[in-house]
């Protein structure tokens, strides 16, 4: 699957790197919370989020991810817009909200991208 | 690896969200020219960014540093202040105090200090409310 297959599936709109299209995509993550994508992202994955600022970008940075999809119709700004060019990223726009996104990438072969903390009766143990 | 020594300190403001992650996204782009490798580079990333983080959101303003040497890469931080009152909480994974301006920004999942442990190969945090917090962080290069 690549990132043009993902931009198919949820007839979104490329806003960033329409050149970058054709890289693989492994698995994706959902979150609007960034500090939970720092916890739990360990791979080069597909981050879907409705968060719209630039530090949606700098974690994209900080993890080397590839490829962002603003849910819900969210459009970013500018500044988001040009720090995803300067990072190479591919991002995207997609008109459904983010459980409608993921189920529709899940339907299409997509999978959730891997959780390794260790669990414990209490939750995620550090 | 053979890097060599290499110090750089970073202030870090109360509440500056506009360059928040800068300091980190820095240290980043150091580490990956001395070729540090891919996964040791993600692991100090993460940590760099959510020390970075916590001294904007919960510290008065403190300072971020960075050393490297042959064999190890240290983060530390130190801030002014206010501490934390509840330090056993505080490294529990989803225990957050950040308020509701932090989390629109995306932060306050309460993963920060859990997550910083978890990446480093060595973790140390002092604290004392009324005074601050000092975080230590060593990564191992061999």
């Amino acid at each position: 699957m690549t990132i043009r297959d993902l931009a198919d599936i949820l007839g979104a709109k490329v806003l960033v790197g329409a050149d970058r299209m054709d890289q693989p995509v492994i698995s994706a993550c959902c979150s609007d919370l960034m500090s939970d994508v720092l916890a739990f992202v360990t791979e080069k994955t597909v981050l879907l989020t409705g968060l719209t600022n630039m530090h949606v970008i700098r974690t994209a940075e900080i993890l080397d991810l590839k490829c962002i999809i603003f849910a819900r119709g969210k459009m970013p700004g500018e500044d988001v817009l040009q720090g995803a060019e300067e990072l190479h990223l591919v991002v995207m726009m997609a008109p459904h909200t983010m459980f409608t996104c993921a189920g529709m990438l899940y339907e299409g072969g997509l999978r959730g991208a891997a959780m390794d903390w260790k669990l414990s009766s209490h939750g995620a143990d550090a | 690896m053979s890097a060599p020594a290499l110090q750089k300190t970073y202030q870090v403001q109360h509440r500056d969200f506009g360059t928040a992650g800068e300091a980190s996204a820095d240290i980043k782009r150091m580490l990956r020219q001395l070729g540090v490798q891919s996964d040791i580079l993600r692991r100090v990333s993460v940590a760099a960014y959510e020390a970075e983080l916590n001294l904007v959101i919960h510290s008065l303003g403190g300072q971020l540093s960075l050393e490297v040497d042959t064999h190890h890469i240290q983060l530390s931080t130190s801030d002014t202040g206010p501490g934390i009152a509840d330090l056993e909480a505080a490294m529990r994974a989803g225990f957050s105090t950040a308020d509701d301006e932090a989390r629109g920004m995306g932060f306050g999942a309460g993963m920060g200090l859990p997550n910083m442990k978890r990446n480093a190969d060595a973790f140390d945090i002092q604290s004392t409310l009324g005074q601050g917090t000092q975080i230590a962080m060593t990564f191992n290069l061999s």
